[in-house]
Order: C-alpha cells, then sequence, then structure tokens
C-alpha cells in the first residue's frame, strides 16, 4: 500500500503543494524550518484524521488563510483510493473517501495504516505511565474493537467507583453492598484488559528485541515488561485489600489504570541509565516492531514515516538503520533529512525506487 | 433582547417557572407564558388543573411501582395478564415501550432508576428490595431484565441478579445482537461480536 500523489493547500508553511511519490523511498531534505516534517505531517493526517504535532486544526492552516486542504491519492490493495480532508476556520473537519464524506472520522482511521518514528516519542520514555499506557492501548485497539469496549466501560464503572468513594467521604458514610458492586464490574472488565496486554506484550516483545539488536549491533539486551498489580495479586482480592486506602484517598488506587509498562536496557530502566541514543534506538526499534505487528494484523504493510530518525545516533547504529529499512520487507517510506549524506549512502544500497525532494521555505524543486 | 426586565412582574414570575423546566430556556419560557395568555382563562384553567391534580392525586401501583391512577395498576390487576413472568425496567418511559411491542403478557417491576453514583443514585435508591419480596411471595418462575445496556445499566442487572440467585426464579435478560434489518457490514464489531459468540438456533429464530 503507498501514497502515489499528494496536494496540499494552505497547510501550514505550504501554499499550494504536489507531489508525486514512488513506492520506494521518498526523501525530503532541507534546512530547519524548511516544512519538511509538515509534508510528513499532512501524510499522517490523511490516516489519523489529525495532526502528530499540534491537534488544533485551526493552527495547521497557513498564516492569514481561513482554509486547508489535503488531498491524496493511494494503492491499496489493487485498487485506487482519494482521501481527502478539508478545514474551514469555525467549521467542521470534513474527511472524503472516493468523494464521499465520512458520517465519524473514525470509520477512517485504520483504512491507511501508518507508523511514524518523531522525535516526541522519547515522551514514551520520559512521560508519565499514561503516555505508555495509551500507546500500547492504541496499538491493541487497532485489531481488537472488544479491548477498546471493555477499555471504556472499565474507565466508566472506575469514575463511578471513585464517585463514590468521594460521596462517602463527604457523608462520612460507608457501605460495602455500594462498593462492590463497582468492584465487580472493574474485576470483570479489568482482568479482560490484563490478559490482552499480557498477549500483546508477549507477542511485541521478541520482535521488538530482535530490532534493537539489529540496530545497536547486537551489543545490549532491552526488555518491555508489564508492570500490575494484577500480576501476583488477584484482582478481586486487591481490591478488597486496599479498600481502606482507597477510602482515606477517595480514588481507586490499585487496578489496571495503574498499570506501567517498563522499559529496560541491561535490565535497568533506561529512562534513568540510558543515553540519549539508546533511548532513541529503543524508540527506533519499538515503533519497527509495532511496524510488523500492524503489517502482520491488517495485511497490509503500512507506509513508514521517519521524522529525523539519525539525529543523536552513532555511525554504525545509522548503518544498520538504514541497512534494514532498505530490506524489502518495509514498503513505501518516508524519511527528513538535513542534508544528503546518510540519504545517499541509503539509496546506493536501496534496489528499489527512490526520490529526493528538496525543501525550502514551503516550495518543492524536484 | 434583554430577557432579565420585565414590565409585569407577573409575567416575569410565570417565565420563571417555565424556565424551570428541562430544556427551556428563559427565550423559549417567555414564548410559552405569551402564548398561555393569549388562550381563553377557561382553557388555562384545565392546563393548571391537570397539572396539579397530576401532581396531588398521582399513584405509584403498589406492586410494580409504575406510575398509576389507582393503588394498583391497570398492568398489574389485568386478570389475562401471565402473573409468573416480571419484566424489570428502569421507569415509566420503558414499560410503555414494551408495551408498544405486544410481544409481552406478563407483569412488570419498576426500579425508579438505575444505579449510577455521578448522578447520586445508589442501590437503595432502588426498588429492589421490593422486587426480592415479590419473588419470596412466590408465583415468579422468570425475571426479565430489561435494563439498557450501559455500564450502569449492566452494574444494576448484576446486583438485582445477586439478589435474586439463590432464590427458586430463573433469571434472564434481553438478547443484544445485530437489529432487525440491519446490514451486517454496518453493524458495530462489539455487537456482531456478541451475536457470534451468543448465535441462536435457526428453527427459534423463524418462530417469531
Amino acid at each position: 500500500m503507498f501514497i502515489q500523489e499528494l496536494s496540499i493547500v494552505n497547510f501550514k508553511n505550504f501554499e499550494h503543494s504536489e507531489f508525486k511519490f514512488t513506492d520506494g523511498l521518498n526523501c525530503f531534505i532541507g534546512n530547519n524550518g524548511a516544512g519538511k516534517t509538515n509534508l510528513m505531517d499532512a501524510i499522517y493526517y490523511l490516516s489519523f484524521c489529525k495532526s502528530f504535532l499540534n491537534s488544533i486544526d485551526a493552527q495547521n492552516i497557513r498564516f492569514d488563510q481561513d482554509f486547508f486542504m489535503i488531498q491524496g491519492k493511494y494503492s491499496r490493495l489493487d485498487s485506487e483510493e482519494t482521501i481527502y480532508c478539508g478545514f474551514k476556520r469555525t467549521q467542521k473537519k470534513i474527511f472524503k473517501r472516493n468523494q464521499k464524506d465520512y458520517r465519524k472520522l473514525s470509520e477512517h482511521i485504520g483504512l491507511i495504516p501508518l507508523i511514524i518514528v518523531t522525535p516526541l516519542d522519547t515522551n514514551l520514555i520520559s512521560g508519565g505511565s499514561d503516555e505508555r499506557r495509551r500507546f500500547v492501548d492504541t496499538v491493541i485497539s487497532q485489531y481488537d474493537a472488544v479491548y477498546l469496549e471493555n477499555l471504556i466501560r472499565y474507565n466508566r464503572a472506575l469514575l463511578q467507583r471513585n464517585n463514590l468513594l468521594k460521596q462517602f467521604a463527604g457523608r462520612n458514610a460507608f457501605q460495602s453492598e455500594a462498593i462492590e458492586i463497582w468492584d465487580d464490574q472493574l474485576v470483570k472488565y479489568g482482568q479482560q484488559i490484563h490478559a490482552e496486554r499480557m498477549i500483546f506484550i508477549d507477542k511485541l516483545q521478541p520482535v521488538f528485541q530482535q530490532y534493537y539488536q539489529l540496530i545497536s549491533g547486537g551489543k545490549e539486551l532491552v526488555g518491555l515488561k508489564l508492570q500490575s498489580d494484577l500480576l501476583t495479586n488477584d484482582f478481586d482480592q486487591l481490591l478488597k485489600n486496599t479498600i481502606g486506602r482507597d477510602r482515606m484517598l477517595q480514588y481507586t488506587s490499585t487496578g489496571i489504570h495503574k498499570d506501567d509498562f517498563d522499559f529496560e536496557l541491561a535490565g535497568y530502566p533506561i529512562k534513568k541509565f540510558g543515553s540519549q541514543g539508546q533511548k532513541k534506538t529503543y524508540l527506533v526499534a519499538l515503533k519497527l516492531a509495532q511496524f510488523d505487528f500492524m503489517k502482520e494484523i491488517s495485511g497490509l504493510t503500512p507506509i513508514l514515516l521517519l521524522d529525523d530518525i539519525f539525529d543523536k545516533l552513532d555511525k554504525n547504529r545509522v548503518e544498520q538503520i538504514v541497512k534494514l529499512v532498505a530490506d524489502d520487507h518495509f514498503g513505501q517510506i518516508f524519511i527528513t533529512d538535513t542534508n544528503r549524506e546518510h540519504l545517499d549512502v541509503m539509496i546506493s544500497r536501496l534496489d528499489t525506487e527512490s526520490r529526493i525532494f528538496t525543501i525550502s521555505d514551503g516550495q518543492v524543486k524536484n | 433582547m434583554h430577557l432579565d426586565r420585565f414590565p409585569s412582574r407577573l409575567l416575569e414570575n410565570a417565565v420563571n417557572e417555565f424556565a424551570k423546566l428541562p430544556g427551556i430556556g428563559r427565550k423559549s419560557a417567555l414564548r410559552l407564558v405569551l402564548h398561555i395568555l393569549k388562550q381563553e382563562v377557561h382553557e388555562v384553567e384545565i392546563f393548571a388543573n391537570s397539572l396539579l391534580q397530576l401532581r396531588s392525586e398521582v399513584k405509584h401501583c403498589r406492586v410494580c411501582h409504575n406510575i398509576s391512577d389507582t393503588d394498583v395498576c391497570n398492568i398489574c390487576s389485568n386478570p389475562s395478564r401471565n402473573k409468573s413472568f416480571i419484566c424489570v425496567v428502569e421507569n415509566i418511559k420503558d414499560v410503555m415501550a414494551i408495551e408498544n411491542t405486544h410481544q409481552f403478557n406478563g407483569l412488570y417491576h419498576v426500579l425508579g432508576g438505575i444505579i449510577s453514583p455521578m448522578d447520586g443514585i445508589g442501590p437503595s435508591d432502588l426498588e429492589v428490595d421490593s422486587l426480592v419480596g415479590r419473588v419470596n411471595e412466590g408465583g415468579i418462575d422468570e425475571i426479565i431484565l430489561a435494563l439498557s445496556t450501559t455500564m450502569e445499566g449492566d452494574t444494576t442487572n448484576f446486583f438485582i441478579f445477586k439478589k435474586l440467585k439463590n432464590l427458586d426464579v430463573k433469571i434472564s435478560t434481553l438478547a443484544r445482537g445485530v437489529s432487525i434489518g440491519d446490514e451486517l457490514e454496518y453493524t458495530d464489531e462489539v455487537t456482531l461480536g456478541r451475536s457470534i459468540v451468543n448465535r441462536m438456533n435457526f428453527e427459534d429464530s423463524i418462530i417469531q
């Protein structure tokens, strides 16, 4: 699956540009602020109905204009798909597939699988556990609608239970029966979510480790571990044991909403002990593992966006990534860089077609 | 338009009262009040009296707790209804919805809400104990739980189930699945998945 043509109007610093891409490697080269990443964002928009940089649509319109438009022509399972995204200030964002409006944006997400590797991924390591849970939940939800439904229901039950705890504290009363009925719901959905997360980590782990070893040259061993109260305890029992604490805190202090995923390097948390290059390698390997996962499940080869991927990595690792990505396991790739150095090496090794776009000031010179 | 200054106190009072109703803002309230002003005095008396009478004379059926004019509602007192089935619903709107299907000839039990701490409704605010009482009195073969399929509905179902499971009564719930007349490709995955898991015997499906 790949995008053949892209047309953008008034999107960020681009006034009007048209692109014809190859199904192999597409490179955007330019100085800082030229608009390389904005092009990546336009492609991302067409897959996820939003920007990966700025979730406020109005701020993605070119200065002093009142609308933007992105249109892409894709080749998907031997047929052509035209995806249109239009946004006018103060109006609703419109998405169309082959000239036909979508009723809900969520119906579109998943049609054009795409994986992006960006410097913003570092939030997964440095941010709170909610960032890591969201990453895992998003990946699982993309192929398992029941998981998403369970998650929504779990969060609803959690909200109700916390509300009840607050009311009890306010009235200085307590009814264990009223709490228990919410415990039952949390246990019912929580256990299913827990089981799915375990399965997911087990499946992702070996692929992820393999990618890390390939990029790092087999030097370090990495791990991705689920940290959950449910691993060693029965959830129902846990809720009963912590009720005293929950009453004091006025919220539910145990459950899958407290899960975390330990990102480890040689058995130690990478957040504390990893170098910047090691963290970057970790994240690239994680995203490539996600790529394999999506590819297997959707049966489509996702589009791969590599934004500023060579930053912070040593020469060997860069070379390994180049080698890895040149493999025909990957499909269409977009890559940004400030110079041609790495890209020329990459192109010389590549069997498939490649195309270089030089970007400056929201303009393209082929 | 400034709605906070009325030339008449009487008008203002009436508008304030209407604006207390759900879904009615001050503009709508004023429109309704002006409409009433155009009516004959006699008409308005009928209108006001119906409200007064409703509030002071309405009863809740002592058996099923549905809204009723009499001590026991006309469903509970109807001799042709099958008294061994009880359908548990949230409120009178659901009773009316099920009655309109003409598929159910048993009795009802109106809970008066569903458990939702966010809305300040706990288990003790619902008519659950009286349901247990009805079952204990005997003569009930089946309880049909007919609550919304929301988180709160499910939780309430489960709460009632726990209260009744040790009693000698069958407990069932509404079927969940593909809507009649729907195309499969437009059915949401969760519902469709549930329909596959809880598939039914084809012969049973054609009896309807």
